[in-house]
């Protein structure tokens, strides 16, 4: 991935980059957290870690406006809290309780909230794309204004239902922003090694849809993306694809041997382009914010964190009968 | 009442539906300029629309994904499927999402949708045009699986699974679009004039989803079947002479088992009958209910009449076909057991 361009003077206000790293910073530590549970053996199964993408969710988050809707992979835990659920409930959906979001059902792919407009956590690669089509067709419909957020990985950027869902997108002027988070690893086979083009978002010509690649390292440029692609899909111009550049330090899900990439490439990103590191710098050369302020949020963070964690472990287990709830709507 | 061919009640049923109710909307292959393949849902664009009537490409993945977006928003998609041997590219979104969303997000969000795809053979099809996969349906938790056999079934039954708060699998047997089909494939094709089931009832109702319909009481045997095989198995038991209780199952997730094991140990014996493949049909599913609810009132043991276990064929149609001989052997064979 190129150096980080300079952003001439970025047009952000102090609040919004305060806000912008706490966000950043609540996914980094609850993802941590998390992985420490998974080492506890508290969270079975699957578990993947967002670590070094934040930017992109907290940049596109930025743009969203009450009632927008978004809808993504099983990478999910950081489109959640960025989003503003609750981190006890995605925790607890961590580690399979009542208390989860699903209610312990779902596990970590598969979370939703009505009142967050989040549609979920979809645990089959590239499933998700056509549903958030969908939802982008009941907002048209609904001649509401709204606009849909599909997340898809660079990976799933090969499952042909992708494409199916573009066509039907552009035929249909769906208020649709497709976001390629692409982290140049679909599990342990890099962009090279499965993907044709080095830009996924040029394949939006193929239909005419527009798009741009961003750097996701940034979330100011994630931000500025964003409200471009959001403006363009809300005054009825039909979807939008951004591609955003980024990199997960973690491995794809809890069990990656990591043989696919060298510990300097994955070190290289965390020291040279971290996105954390960067609205870090920000605020303290413009004078935002103390190291003191800054300690003074990774405290209150850890506090929500955990917080998060103590619920997620005392949350009772599901009650047997749940078993059969929720399968049928009389049942 | 009016008299209607399968495919005028099919018509019938979306047109009542989407004049009540503008959720509901309608798309797929050919669905909306066209009129459907099998005219299903001729007239309903220029009546309704074309943002609530309308056409597709050719990607069902796609138009079962987008649906089931739809639904989980509150619009209530009734989608075609042109013929079910198409639906495959689209098992993944049927079956792993349309079906697990509400269980997934803890009844957040449901999936209020219509999947109709015709099904079955008798047309020359050929085997990606003739089969019969709703065992691959009632296999998954969270879709209920029907598949009316006349005219009044199928407008009831449209209406009720539009209205259904969960995913339904809508499968209409192709061979009865246009008349009833007794298997005698050599028989001038008959309409729907004149059978009591092609009189239909203008306006709204509804035939609710879970329960069979006894068409033949009799005391001897009961033939458990569905879709086209059951006016197979009404002539199959009048030309053997067998005093059979027929019973049209309608829906097969959810089932009604009442009806069933009442007849059941009411006749003593039991055939299964229908058009898919023997191996893992529905009717081994049928017999493992039968044997384990029945099994002190069976003096038979349960028989199963199904297509062979090939793929669907053009030409040997007929010898694939579990036609009216073929079941009337195998009632006289339950009888002597």
């Amino acid at each position: 991935m190129a150096a980080r361009k300079k952003t001439a003077k970025p047009n952000v206000s102090k609040e919004e980059l305060l806000q912008y790293y706490k966000d950043m910073l609540l996914i980094r530590r609850f993802e941590e957290k998390a992985g420490q549970l998974y080492g506890m053996g508290l969270i079975g199964g699957f578990c993947h870690l967002y670590i070094g993408q934040e930017a992109v969710v907290v940049g596109l988050e930025a743009a969203a406006e009450e009632g927008d809707k978004r809808i993504t992979s099983y990478r999910d835990h950081g489109h959640m809290l960025a989003c503003g659920m609750d981190p006890n409930g995605v925790m607890a959906e961590l580690t399979g309780r009542e208390g989860g979001y699903s209610k312990g059902k779902g596990g970590s792919m598969h979370m939703f909230s009505k009142e967050k407009h989040f549609y979920g956590g979809h645990g089959i690669v590239g499933a998700q794309v056509p549903l958030g089509a969908g939802l982008a067709f009941a907002d048209k419909y609904l001649e509401n204004g709204r606009v849909t957020f599909t997340y898809f990985g660079d990976g799933a950027a090969n499952q042909g239902q992708v494409y199916e869902t573009f066509n039907m997108a552009a035929l249909w002027d769906l208020p649709v922003i497709f976001v390629i988070e692409n982290n140049q690893y679909a599990m342990g086979t890099s962009m090279q090694r499965s993907t044709s083009t080095p830009d996924i978002y040029t394949r939006g010509a193929a239909f005419g849809i527009p798009g741009e690649t961003v750097d996701g390292m940034d979330v100011l440029a994630v931000k500025e993306a964003s409200e471009k692609a959001v403006a363009h899909c809300r005054s009825g111009k039909g979807p939008y694809i951004l591609e955003v550049k980024t990199y997960r330090y973690r491995g794809h899900s809890m069990s990656d041997p990591a043989k696919y990439r060298t510990r300097e490439e994955v070190q290289k990103m965390r020291e040279e382009r971290d996105a954390i590191e960067h609205v870090r710098q920000m605020l303290l050369t413009g004078k935002h914010a103390t190291e003191d302020d800054l300690k003074a949020i990774d405290k209150e963070i850890k506090a929500i964190v955990n917080e998060s964690a103590e619920f997620a472990k005392t949350s009772p287990e599901p009650a047997l009968d749940e078993l059969y709830t929720d399968i049928y709507a009389d049942a | 009442m009016t008299n209607m061919s399968m495919v005028e009640a099919i018509r019938d049923a979306l047109d009542v539906v989407m004049t009540k109710d503008d959720r509901v909307i309608v798309f797929g292959e050919d669905v909306g300029y066209f009129g459907g393949v099998f005219r299903c849902t001729q007239g309903l664009q220029e009546k309704h629309g074309k943002l609530r009537c309308f056409d597709t490409p050719i990607n069902e993945s796609g138009i079962v994904g987008t649906a089931i977006g739809m639904a989980a928003y509150g619009l209530r998609p009734c989608i075609e499927i042109q013929f079910a041997d198409y639906m495959y590219p689209a098992f993944d979104q049927i079956s792993q999402e349309a079906s697990r969303i509400r269980y997934r997000s803890n009844g957040d969000f449901t999936c209020p949708m219509v999947i109709r795809m015709p099904t079955g053979g008798g047309i020359f099809g050929g085997e990606t045009h003739s089969q019969s996969p709703e065992a691959l349906f009632t296999h998954v938790s969270g879709l209920k699986t029907v598949l009316p056999s006349n005219p009044y079934d199928v407008k009831g039954m449209l209406i009720a699974a539009i209205e259904d708060p969960d995913p339904v699998i809508f499968l209409e047997p192709k061979r009865l679009y246009h008349g009833p089909f007794d298997g005698h494939h050599e028989a001038e094709a008959k309409t729907w004039k004149g059978h009591p089931l092609g009189e239909v009832p203008e306006g709204y109702y509804t035939v609710p989803l879970g329960k069979a319909a006894v068409r033949r009481e009799g005391a001897d045997v009961t033939v458990l079947t569905y879709g086209t095989m059951v006016h197979v198995a009404l002539a199959a038991a009048e030309e053997q002479g067998v005093d059979a209780e027929i019973i049209d199952l309608r829906s097969l997730l959810p089932l009604d088992l009442e009806t069933i094991e009442a007849s059941v140990r009411k006749t003593g014996r039991c055939v299964v009958a229908h058009e898919a493949t023997l191996t893992s049909g529905f009717g081994a599913e049928l017999a493992a209910r039968i044997q384990k609810e029945c099994f002190y009132h069976l003096e038979a043991p349960v028989r199963r009449v199904a297509g062979w276990d090939v793929p669907y064929p053009h030409a040997q149609e007929w010898y694939y076909f579990p036609g009216p001989a073929r079941l009337g052997q195998a009632l006289l064979e339950t009888l002597e057991a």
